[in-house]
């Protein structure tokens, strides 16, 4: 698939159309809504999960929804799970399928990951603020870091072949994932599969040989601080998308900040994607 | 519609303090949030005197039946809240309820001074889950505590002032018979428990930032009946009853038990337009319901 533009005209993504928030970001519409889930796939440890959306506007890429499944949300270990979980869009396709990517590491990523095909699951979003253009003709450098992934696949799409993407897996099984992001350079903790070492090495040396580039990462904690201070030393712009606990996706509960120059700000609707400049 | 402390409201369902912000979700969901507007008033996030960060993460714990939330009230202060929320506020289609925090007397009443010549301020709830730091005593956890905050800040308002009570302490009942003896117009209830969870990863330590939290959703349903029932029987003032609702059914439940008003909260967490489907699912269980239990409305103060 593209991600690109218009879609197709059969397609419920024909319309660009979709309602916009003063800051540009594409609104969601004001309920949780039900989705059939109409595909899923075991890749290595992960899970891709395709629900139709066809009451949805198309997301920003770095977007992200929160997601409930409509049976036996709760009543797993220690009754969990309780809220719903947030997951950035892997892809939107034109025929308004939305994938998503899931790891099994708790209770609600387990009730997701055992759901079936034709299982209903709800839906709040697109949700937050996406990623943002390069500045000043830059080269987008896109970094990766396990179940992280995921909205780098959709923002790729959209940068198209100016892009080069980098991925951080734990070992070979794990970078089955890294079939989603065709052409993306891969390095495993282990060495197992590609680079022995961190992306963040492969970032290192990609600056090295061309500074003139923006950076746009996602993963777990430690990968993005050592992104942001490889950003900072290197003197080039970075967008990380975050992750943090969060009860509600639309600013309610206060729940999901992370510190910033300006103080703590809520990733739900000051981010998910925050700039390095503001870490 | 109904009538509520003078306030004419178009339904029975509220938010609970806290648990809705209308300024975030607008950026969220458009003009959609103000066209289909969950609540019959909104009661807006605690407004303290200064600034405040509110409390380091991580916030939120999730347990059987609900969550422990640690978020510690952060909030522009008076002046950013005047200055940058409460123009927005006022463009909602629903009375504006502010609440307010102070950790003196007299903190309060500067608070409760303030929004008193606000137009755009339908009435004022007090937050009183705080210490007083000249007493030492939870505001809201003792009856003289309360009668003295009240008799400080009463003589300042003629809006309805409701008071939030803390499910914290010995009695809630004795607390709002003192918020009824020194003029309060309305009690809310209830506030979260307190409540703490241990960090899975560090021996000892507690998970949240701010090491303990408040215990809200489905878990604390049945203690909020209770309260609420207790604090019916005890006052005449109308009661804004809240705790766990996930449905028409729960907020039935409440109503019954004695409340007026019944605020939606966590549940929003899950569904943003949760407190509109038990809004409108309530008005059919009301139709059967009997008269109010309490009296429909305080007399206005003017």
């Amino acid at each position: 698939m593209s991600g690109e533009g218009v879609g197709v005209a059969d397609g419920r993504y024909a319309t660009t159309n979709d309602p916009k928030g003063a800051d540009g970001r594409t609104l969601a519409p004001f309920s949780r809504r039900p989705t059939q889930l109409v595909f899923r796939r075991d890749l290595g440890p992960y899970t891709v999960l395709t629900a139709h959306d066809p009451e949805g506007p198309r997301p920003d890429p770095g977007q992200f929804y929160m997601l409930t499944a409509a049976e036996r949300w709760g009543g797993g270990e220690d009754e969990r799970p309780f809220l719903p979980r947030a997951f950035s869009v892997l892809r939107a396709h034109d025929d308004a399928m939305l994938d998503f990517l899931l790891e099994d590491v708790g209770p609600g990523t387990r009730r997701l990951a055992e759901l079936a095909e034709g299982d209903t699951l709800h839906l709040l979003g697109p949700l937050g603020r996406g990623f943002a253009r390069p500045r000043d003709g830059r080269r987008p450098i896109l970094v990766g870091g396990g179940v992280g992934i995921a909205p780098l696949a959709i923002w790729g799409d959209a940068l198209g072949a100016a892009a080069l993407t980098l991925l951080g897996f734990r070992d070979a099984a794990h970078a089955e994932g890294a079939a989603l992001i065709p052409g993306a350079r891969v390095a495993t903790d282990d060495g197992s599969k590609g680079h022995h070492g961190l992306v963040t090495d492969l970032l290192g040396a990609e600056l090295g040989c061309d500074p003139r580039a923006e950076v746009y990462a996602c993963g777990p904690p430690p990968m993005l601080d050592a992104v942001a201070a490889i950003c900072k030393r290197e003197n080039v712009p970075g967008q990380l998308a975050m992750e943090s606990g969060m009860a509600c996706g639309y600013g309610a509960c206060f729940g999901c900040v992370v510190a910033t120059k300006r103080g703590y700000v809520r990733l739900c609707v000051d981010g998910p994607v925050i700039d390095v400049d503001e870490l | 519609m109904i009538v509520f402390c003078g306030i004419a409201l178009a339904h029975r369902i509220v938010n609970g303090s806290g648990t809705f912000d209308a300024i975030a979700a607008h950026r969220a969901f458009g003009d959609a949030l103000y066209e289909q507007f969950p609540f019959a008033a909104f009661v807006s996030k605690t407004v303290t005197l200064a600034p405040r960060q509110g409390n380091p993460p991580p916030r939120l714990w999730e347990q059987p039946g609900g969550m422990i939330n640690s978020i510690g009230l952060p909030n522009k202060g008076l002046e950013g809240y005047l200055r940058e929320d409460l123009p927005r506020l006022a463009e909602l289609p629903v009375p504006l309820i502010v609440n307010v925090m102070g950790s003196t007397r007299e903190d309060v009443g500067r608070l409760v001074a303030a929004f008193a010549e606000r137009d755009e301020v339908a009435a004022l709830e007090l937050n009183v889950s705080c210490p007083n730091v000249k007493t030492g005593l939870i505001m809201g956890a003792d009856p003289a505590e309360l009668a003295g905050l009240l008799d400080v800040v009463r003589p300042l308002t003629e809006k309805p002032l409701i008071v939030k009570l803390t499910p914290n302490c010995a009695s809630p009942a004795d607390v709002a018979a003192a918020a009824e003896a020194h003029g309060a117009d309305a009690v809310s209830l209830i506030n979260t428990l307190r409540g703490m969870a241990m960090h899975p990863d560090r021996p000892g330590e507690p998970w949240l930032g701010g090491g303990t939290g408040g215990v809200s959703g489905p878990a604390v349903r049945a203690i909020a009946l209770s309260q609420v029932s207790e604090v019916r029987r005890r006052v005449d003032l109308p009661i804004v009853g809240m705790g766990g609702v996930q449905s028409a059914a729960h907020a039935h439940d409440l109503r019954e038990a004695g409340a007026d008003l019944v605020g939606v909260g966590t549940e929003s967490f899950r569904n943003p337009v949760a407190a509109r489907r038990i809004a409108a699912e309530a008005s059919r269980l009301e139709e059967g319901f009997p008269a109010n239990a309490a009296p429909a409305a305080a007399a206005s103060r003017a």
